[in-house]
């Protein structure tokens, strides 16, 4: 975007937040995620599953999306600066611990982090976790005799609890970036204002060699 | 290059620990589960919200179609049709099945999901005396039976279907079957997986041979016994 004459605001300095293949990746894999979880409750509320019915359909789609929920992420790892933010991702750096007590104090005001923020960290890790837990669980209920010293039921029992936990989690990820209109943007054009930045992530904001993008 | 943020690997422990927490679930389900369904049956006698419904449950009943929208039937417009190798087939109506000598059996309800109900009364016609009173033929071996969504189908051996606790169901929980479990008129096979027991059942045919059902078209095994899995 341009700034107009009359302008009263200073053209403000874009950081290049997330490259087209990070992009790419959030982007297939929030759709997968939707597609799981909307023919998951099809599958399982019974409101719903008697408005829609057609249960062997929601059967596949279900099965089929989420095997390949991984995929979008695994493609990505032949990304470098996916591999980059993988990385930054993994590290409890000491002002993450600063953040951490600040959330649990409910501490008003900015927040210290890195590119990301320690419950970004925390989330990472744990949906990382949750989804293999998923596929296997899920696998076991798909192929019934495939390990007989697991039962069906127990199975069942794992995945349905952890399904539980996935939608709470995932619905306050969802909730977080409605809340943030300029966190949307970074992942939807890949860039993030100055000021947004050094707000939300002073650490990273000051890094030395930030790539500086246009204006807006 | 260093790295521009370092520190211990949270996110790596964060991932592993949800995966133990998985396989620890899944050691301890068995004990877990009762436990869990006795607090959700506690939880969800107070609950005027209807919350605890969403809550993973393996008790209660749910509710599986195959078909994307199922016509409602009434005893207005409700018939059983019998026919195949039989020597008088014919339509019975609701009120002419509520005629039949009722049979009352109360057993369980266990989906492959994993959900069951125990001790579900269910009411209605004994199968084998429509299948008696239609008369089978020698070469009459098995039982399919279509439903009135359109798309579903079962099948029994003829030495299942004539089994005391095999029913042609009129009434569940002592009330008329209800829309949402089938009604009017549903099958109820008392020693198999509940997705033997057709919903909506419109027909009852006596073939030479097995012809598998709807699920058992996509690996579900025909004889549906209870007892194979615990």
């Amino acid at each position: 975007m341009t700034s107009t004459a009359g302008s009263t605001r200073r053209p403000e300095p874009l950081l290049r937040r997330f490259s087209r293949g990070e992009r790419l990746v959030h982007r297939s894999t929030a759709a997968l995620m939707l597609l799981c979880t909307g023919t998951a409750a099809c599958l399982y509320f019974p409101p719903l599953a008697q408005l829609f019915g057609r249960r062997h359909l929601m059967v596949v789609v279900h099965e089929w999306s989420g095997l390949l929920l991984p995929a979008p992420v695994l493609l990505g790892l032949a990304s470098r600066a996916f591999r980059a933010d993988l990385r930054r991702l993994n590290r409890l750096a000491p002002y993450d611990g600063q953040w951490l007590r600040a959330v649990r104090r409910g501490t008003p005001g900015p927040r210290p982090a890195g590119k990301f923020n320690a419950g970004q960290k925390i989330y990472a890790g744990w949906i990382a976790g949750a989804v293999p837990l998923m596929t296997f669980t899920g696998l076991l209920m798909w192929f019934t005799r495939a390990l007989p010293a697991i039962s069906r039921a127990s199975a069942i029992f794992v995945h349905d609890v952890t399904a539980l936990a996935i939608a709470v989690v995932v619905f306050a990820h969802i909730r977080l970036a409605y809340r943030d209109p300029e966190a949307r943007r970074g992942m939807r054009t890949g860039s993030v204002t100055t000021a947004w930045a050094r707000k939300n992530h002073s650490q990273w904001a000051e890094e030395p060699g930030q790539r500086r993008t246009g204006s807006s | 290059m260093s790295e521009p943020e370092s520190g211990p690997p949270i996110a790596r422990r964060v991932m592993l620990s949800m995966l133990g927490l998985g396989a620890a679930g899944i050691v301890t389900a068995p004990f877990v589960q009762n436990g869990w369904e006795r607090v959700l049956g506690a939880v969800s006698q107070h609950d005027p919200t209807g919350l605890s419904g969403l809550l993973p449950n393996p008790g209660g009943f749910r509710y599986y179609s195959v078909a994307a929208s199922v016509p409602r039937k009434t005893a207005a417009d409700y018939q059983l049709e019998i026919g195949g190798l039989v020597e008088r087939p014919g339509t019975y109506t609701l009120g002419e099945l509520r005629a039949l000598p009722q049979t009352r059996i109360v057993g369980e309800a266990r989906c492959t999901d994993g959900w069951r109900v125990p001790d579900v009364p269910f009411a209605g016609v004994l199968l084998s005396d429509l299948l008696d009173a239609a008369g089978v033929r020698a070469k009459g071996k098995a039982v399919r039976f279509t439903c009135f969504d359109g798309v579903y189908t079962e099948s029994l051996t003829l030495e299942q279907a004539r089994r005391a606790d095999v029913l042609i169901a009129l009434d569940m929980l002592d009330e008329p079957l209800t829309h949402e479990h089938g009604g009017p008129v549903r099958l109820y096979v008392a020693p198999m997986y509940f997705y033997k027991s057709a919903k909506w059942l419109s027909g009852i045919s006596v073939t030479d041979k097995v012809i598998p059902g709807y699920w058992e078209e996509y690996g579900y095994d025909v004889d549906g016994w209870l007892d194979q899995e615990a």
